[in-house]
């Protein structure tokens, strides 16, 4: 029988539980537990310079990694300063766990120094949460908050935890459990067989059939299956931005994402069929635009893990509550040595598909002419090409963040990482940060902007301290791109507080912490200065790339319309 | 229309703010709110109505359903059920008028569980239109004091919520 403090119990369950990386940062709450872990070295400890950045660098971990991150907080302003990236986390289903330190159990309720009631705070953005009550709770408590944070829909689970329950003094019997059961919580092993059959009858007789899949394939480890079920139909296939690299989108019947920003063929394409297969897609309102307006046409399929993602904005005709991974391959088995039922209407919908391609080939955007600024859109075709579509992408909120989803072509799930849901400005950078820790020989970047950047650019300091060589490139327009051009469309041009004014020189921020800074104004620049980024993967390299802040993202959708309501450039509509 | 959704979930601290945050988080809408342990003290037994069309109670029960600390639900309504809430009232009893209020206790078969020289305490169980058309018809009497329970029910026939 072992005896451990409830600090050590933390350590040591860590350890078994095989976490590699802990992101946080000390105070009074938290302090035993920082003791138990710098007396052990098999948990590496990463001290962020700010808790948000705690959270976001454990959330880039676990999107690119598929396994929680894992985050350490001490009590009041330390847990608050993770909320929004807790948010970050439960708006795009990510698995992480949060451990945060509390006042001592008899202070609870006192307003003790440094004492916020977490578990209220967090309350709506958690998965769920737990308040130690006696030491001996904690390794029960701890592997329900990984079974809770990783199964079913994952999300983030915070665990508070009273100082007195980690006390040095203190020693209990430690024993990991290997399993835990919890009789108010068995997520769906898999999907109800007769709605499957249905469905899959049904897409055997589409005639304009598109495949519409989100997050949850990418989560639900289900690329794969999800790729095979698409190339056995024939069928186009569009994502959502969460859904980014779950089928290939160098493939042909890959549409690109779809909504707001989303390609035009995908929108067409929606807005058109006659068949909406959804998996591991929520019809965000980001995709739908006006639901009243969606898919007129369309019976839809929808497969979710999470019964209350079905029917929630879009009625669905044929729910299937079920992991992604499951249900595709039960479809797939369903599928095998089957024909579909009009293959010319299907050749039919592709040709008016590849028209819509046509439409806007070469038309997407206007490239620079010699001797003017760059466009951001070039700068991320540019760098797509230099990295050959291979490296993880980060990215922070707002234009940059769309031109990279939409120029950056991705092959794999888990490479495009991205605040979806919450739309959290500062993610990137620590996220990328992240992501280069667990996987150093990968190339990490950070596709930002001057504002976004600015949010957690401290983060620098981790980076000088622990490694993180991810490439950061800065877009800067001086100015907050998407707020400037929604003023542009709805306000006059009036550009209230969108500009950037005394921006530093990132060169110089950037030496500082003795790294390397490179700056790109032209076209001539831009390609050695790329190949320049990346020709150390270890080392953090930082392009400010000046371009024009005029540029605004198209394809957009017309707000209260329909999915193929678009501005196609400041001239165009559909 | 209205639901009356029962919900048996963990008995524990922090599991009725979530119920409860819940619906103000996603916009629902809570009528009358009841909640006690049940004969397994680990488990507590809550009654909440609300009113919304059939999308969203839907979301509701999924949503309720979706909470770690909820174990089953039932909505009452969709079956035949017995409704109940217990009124406590405080009326004016006074001259005339105190005669009358005993009259009509007997009439709604309520009984007075506590006498002032000038004032009855009226205890009353029913339906919530029950309690409400007493109420009415102590108006003019003039109440003083109202404590309701809330609405808690449970399903006719051998339907059974539990584990």
């Amino acid at each position: 029988m072992e005896l451990l403090s409830g600090a050590d119990m933390i350590a040591r369950f860590l350890q078994d539980e095989g976490v590699e990386y802990i992101y946080g940062y000390p105070g009074g709450a938290a302090l035993h537990i920082y003791d138990a872990l710098f007396r052990q070295d098999k948990v590496k400890h990463i001290l962020v310079r700010h808790e948000q950045a705690a959270t976001h660098a454990a959330d880039g971990y676990a999107r690119a990694s598929g396994k929680p991150g894992v985050v350490l907080v001490t009590s009041g302003p330390g847990a608050t300063n993770a909320v929004t990236g807790i948010a970050t986390a439960y708006m795009d289903s990510i698995p992480m766990v949060v451990l945060c330190g509390q006042v001592m159990s008899h202070l609870i309720g006192d307003d003790a120094f440094q004492e916020t009631d977490i578990i209220g705070v967090t309350r709506p953005i958690v998965k769920h949460s737990f308040s130690i009550k006696h030491p001996t709770e904690i390794p029960e408590v701890l592997k329900k908050a990984f079974y809770l944070a990783s199964t079913g829909r994952p999300g983030p689970v915070v665990v508070d935890i009273p100082k007195d329950m980690t006390a040095p003094t203190e020693r209990y019997e430690y024993v990991y459990p290997k399993k835990v059961k919890m009789r108010s919580y068995n997520p769906v092993a898999r999907g109800h067989t007769g709605q499957i059959k249905k469905a899959v009858e049904m897409m055997l007789k589409a005639k304009r059939p598109v495949f519409y899949t989100g997050g949850g394939v990418v989560t639900g480890r289900a690329c794969e299956g999800l790729t095979d079920l698409v190339k056995r139909l024939g069928y186009p296939i569009t994502t959502t931005l969460m859904g980014i690299g779950a089928y290939p989108q160098s493939d042909r019947q890959c549409l690109g994402w779809l909504g707001m920003h989303g390609s035009y063929e995908s929108n067409m394409a929606m807005h058109h069929a006659d068949l909406i297969i959804a998996i591991g897609a929520r019809f965000d309102d980001r995709v739908t635009n006006n639901t009243s307006k969606f898919c007129p046409t369309a019976k839809i399929i929808h497969v979710d893990i999470d019964p209350s993602s079905v029917s929630k904005t879009v009625r669905a005709d044929v729910p299937i509550v079920g992991p992604a991974a499951s249900v595709i391959d039960e479809m797939i088995s369903l599928v095998q040595g089957k024909e579909i039922a009009h293959p010319e209407a299907l050749a039919e919908w592709w040709d008016k598909i590849d028209g819509w391609r046509e439409e806007r080939r070469g038309k997407l955007y206007e490239p620079s002419k010699p001797g003017e600024q760059l466009k951001p859109q070039e700068v991320i075709e540019a760098l797509c090409e230099v990295t050959r579509g291979e490296a993880y992408v980060t990215t922070d909120v707002g234009q940059h963040q769309m031109f990279a989803a939409q120029y950056y072509k991705f092959d794999k799930p888990n490479r495009f990482i991205t605040s979806g849901g919450l739309g959290t400005m500062g993610f990137g950078f620590p996220a990328a940060m992240g992501i280069k820790q667990n996987f150093p020989d990968e190339q990490v970047i950070c596709v930002t902007g001057e504002g976004s950047f600015q949010m957690m650019m401290q983060e620098l300091s981790t980076c000088k301290q622990f490694g993180g060589g991810v490439k950061i490139i800065n877009l800067n327009n001086a100015s907050l791109g998407m707020v400037r051009q929604w003023q542009d469309l709805n306000y006059k041009s009036r550009h209230a507080h969108s500009y950037m004014e005394s921006l530093p020189d990132f060169a110089k921020l950037i030496e500082a912490y003795g790294f390397t800074a490179l700056r790109v104004e032209t076209m001539d620049e831009l390609r050695p200065a790329l190949e320049r980024t990346f020709a150390d993967k270890h080392e953090l390299v930082f392009v400010d790339v000046i371009v024009d802040p005029r540029e605004h993202v198209y394809p957009m959708q017309v707000p209260l319309g329909s999915m193929r309501d678009m501005l196609l450039s400041k001239t165009e509509r559909t | 229309m209205r639901h009356i959704i029962s919900i048996l979930m963990e008995n524990e601290p922090g599991a009725l703010s979530r119920v409860v945050g819940l619906f103000s988080q996603r916009n629902f809408n809570i009528e009358t709110l009841n909640v006690a342990p049940t004969e397994d003290p680990s488990l507590s037994r809550l009654t909440v109505t609300t009113v919304g069309d059939d999308r969203v109670i839907e979301q509701i029960t999924k949503h309720l359903n979706k909470l770690i600390d909820v174990i089953k639900l039932v909505d009452l309504t969709e079956g035949n059920h017995i409704e109940r809430e217990l009124m406590l009232v405080k009326v004016k009893a006074l001259g005339a008028a105190r005669d009358e209020v005993k009259r009509t206790v007997d009439i709604f078969r309520a009984q007075i569980v506590d006498v002032t020289p000038s004032l009855y305490t009226v205890q009353i169980t029913g339906d919530a239109p029950k309690l409400d058309a007493f109420l009415q018809a102590m108006g003019p009497v003039g109440v003083l004091e109202v404590a309701r329970t809330g609405v808690s029910g449970i399903a006719r026939g051998d339907k059974v919520l539990s584990l």
